[in-house]
């Protein structure tokens, strides 16, 4: 998964958002189970709990009174880990990479769950397993032939700064992209097929083309599956770690994530540092979990034959 | 619109449309056979031959099955690492899915609070592994983790060999269950509730209608997570590589492919040797699931 490091899957059903009553009156035996599932969210949610906590205290007081104490908050951690983890760097980096490769990864699978949810040709079937298996395949596999083809391209300059595609952000995100349309289109090319026919045909009756079929009617339609992928697409590629750290070899253009390999050697003797850099490093996908959750579990759940 | 062209049928495409129609297949498709599939035919290819990646390739010579025997017979770390992704695989399946699978059940119950609960459970699942590993210091670390100052112990938890591959088992299945979860749950809601109903007219316990309806019933969820489960397994890197780059007790097929790649010693044929073995073992899985979606998609 590594985002690619996550086994991106199409489940069947309904998204677990969506409630639903259960028929047949209330079910027994409900204390037991609330209290069963109470204590494991909170021994799930306690390591992030504990790196917010540890976050927020001074070092030199924790190390003399233990975690087990009260006092010596201060903000001065974050301080410290965002100037020495150069995080308004690496934080940009991941912008660099994540911001083209959703766009591309959607743009992309777009156009070909389009074709193949439009058009039934008889390939289609083949084509999304071609894409969808691609998604599966262990990276670190495949790595040799892509590191050695991405260090044989030469690029002109304006393009990448290191002359071929190995250390280049265009490199990474081709990459990410090639790995990310299988799930995608997969994924909305289930969504466009529920379209109904006769809007193609109205629209073909009025003599529209393909490309305005496909950017005035269908992608508007898609609206609500796109913005699930997006949501998940930001995360996995945000989280990629294993692409990001073999193609980018110089530190200066590594993404936050791949950064923490770093950190953990700079941080070692400080664990309110760690934490602190941890709380920095997962705010991205914080947000996420906690502003756009319906929106992410919709889009891992998504593409179901009955959805 | 200067000229309205005749209708010829919904699938009728102009000259212009087809061009398009062929792009937009193209262009993705060739992306994806550029950047997966080439590199896994080559993979293949080159595990089969001595190349030493410093010389031009067509310098390199066909060697048969030398790098497998290789690999198997004289690299050390070789068997460690088969071993520890099966240990992986092993603890996500018996463990962590089960676990995941349990939670979902409990969940899907809707009892007070199983919303928060739900939230809480699968936020691991939007943090990266590699950040995971960083995180779990704070828990692990010799000297300020927590479990050493609770218990007074001296243990290095990433360190050690004895206990460095547990523990990062015990992060990487709090991910996994949480993933886990998530999936079924959405498999149990996709479970018609008429046939729970009849289950219970008949008078099946609510543990015979899981075992005997409701479970049954998921057939193609059960595969899913039997495929994720595997693929994570095998694949499992960043966490490692995060710890110590897979070495001291974590070697991992992934990181052996890595280390003899990127590392000082670059050895192609060697390395794509056992590239090769991870494609064979991870293909059979991808043909599952291929199975699997292709029969929805029915």
């Amino acid at each position: 998964m590594t985002a690619a490091s996550e086994a991106p899957v199409v489940a069947v059903g309904r998204s677990p958002v969506a409630t639903s009553s259960r028929p047949g009156g209330p079910v027994r035996g409900g204390r037991p189970t609330q209290v069963f599932l109470a204590v494991v969210a909170v021994i799930w949610i306690f390591p992030v709990a504990y790196a917010l906590l540890g976050s927020f205290r001074d070092y030199d007081y924790t190390s003399k009174h233990g975690y087990f104490s009260l006092g010596g908050f201060t903000l001065q951690n974050y301080k410290d880990a965002w100037q020495q983890a150069n995080f308004s760097h690496t934080m940009l980096n991941s912008a660099y990479i994540t911001v083209p490769a959703v766009l591309l990864t959607l743009f992309l699978s777009c156009c070909i769950a389009f074709v193949v949810a439009r058009f039934s040709f008889r390939f289609n079937l083949a084509l999304l397993g071609l894409f969808t298996a691609a998604n599966l395949l262990p990276a670190q596999a495949l790595l040799i032939p892509v590191y050695r083809m991405f260090r044989a391209i030469q690029v002109p300059f304006w393009f990448s700064d290191s002359g071929t595609l190995l250390n280049s952000y265009w490199g990474l995100i081709a990459v990410n992209v090639a790995f990310q349309t299988g799930f995608c289109a997969f994924v909305l090319s289930n969504y466009m097929k529920a379209l109904p026919r006769e809007l193609y045909e109205s629209a073909v009756v009025d003599g529209a083309g393909v490309l305005r079929q496909f950017f005035q009617l269908t992608l508007p339609l898609c609206r609500p599956p796109l913005a699930a992928l997006a949501t998940l697409e930001v995360t996995w590629i945000y989280n990629e770690f294993f692409w990001a750290t073999v193609l980018l070899q110089s530190g200066d253009k590594y993404p936050v994530t791949s950064s923490i390999n770093n950190l953990r050697g700079q941080f070692f003797t400080d664990n309110n540092l760690v934490a602190a850099g941890s709380v920095v490093i997962a705010l991205p996908t914080l947000v996420v979990f906690f502003v756009l959750q319906k929106q992410f579990v919709a889009g891992l759940t998504l593409g179901a034959t009955k959805g | 619109m200067a000229r309205r062209p005749k209708y010829k049928g919904i699938d009728h495409l102009s000259p212009v449309d087809r061009v398009v129609v062929g792009l937009m297949i193209a262009i993705p498709t060739l992306l994806v056979l550029w950047l997966v599939w080439l590199p896994a035919i080559a993979s293949v290819l080159l595990s089969f031959t001595n190349w030493d990646g410093i010389g031009p390739i067509s310098g390199a010579k066909v060697i048969g099955l030398k790098n497998y025997s290789d690999v198997v017979n004289i690299y050390p770390p070789f068997w460690p690492a088969v071993q520890h992704n099966l240990i992986w695989l092993a603890a996500l399946f018996l463990v962590a899915t089960p676990f995941g699978l349990f939670l979902a059940v409990l969940l899907d119950r809707e009892l007070r609070g199983s919303r928060v609960f739900q939230t809480a459970i699968y936020l691991p699942v939007v943090l990266s592994l590699a950040l995971i590993g960083f995180i779990w210091q704070l828990i692990y670390s010799r000297d300020q983790g927590l479990i050493n100052q609770v218990t007074g112990s001296t243990i290095d938890w990433y360190g050690d060999q004895r206990y460095n591959l547990w523990a990062a088992l015990l992060a990487a299945s709090w991910r996994h269950v949480g993933y886990i979860m998530l999936l079924y749950l959405a498999g149990l809601k996709g479970v018609d509730p008429s046939l729970r109903e009849a289950a219970r007219v008949d008078g099946a316990s609510e543990r015979t209608t899981f075992f005997r309806v409701v479970f049954p019933v998921m057939a193609p969820i059960n595969m899913i997570v039997i495929v994720v489960t595997v693929i994570e397994a095998l694949r499992a890197f960043d966490l490692v590589w995060v710890i110590n780059k897979g070495r001291n007790g974590l070697e991992l097929i992934s990181t052996l492919v890595t280390s003899n790649i990127v590392g000082e010693a670059s050895r192609i044929g060697f390395g794509s040797a056992m590239a090769t073995i991870m494609l064979i073992v991870s293909s059979v899985f991808v043909a599952l699931y291929l199975r699997v979606m292709m029969k929805e998609q029915r």
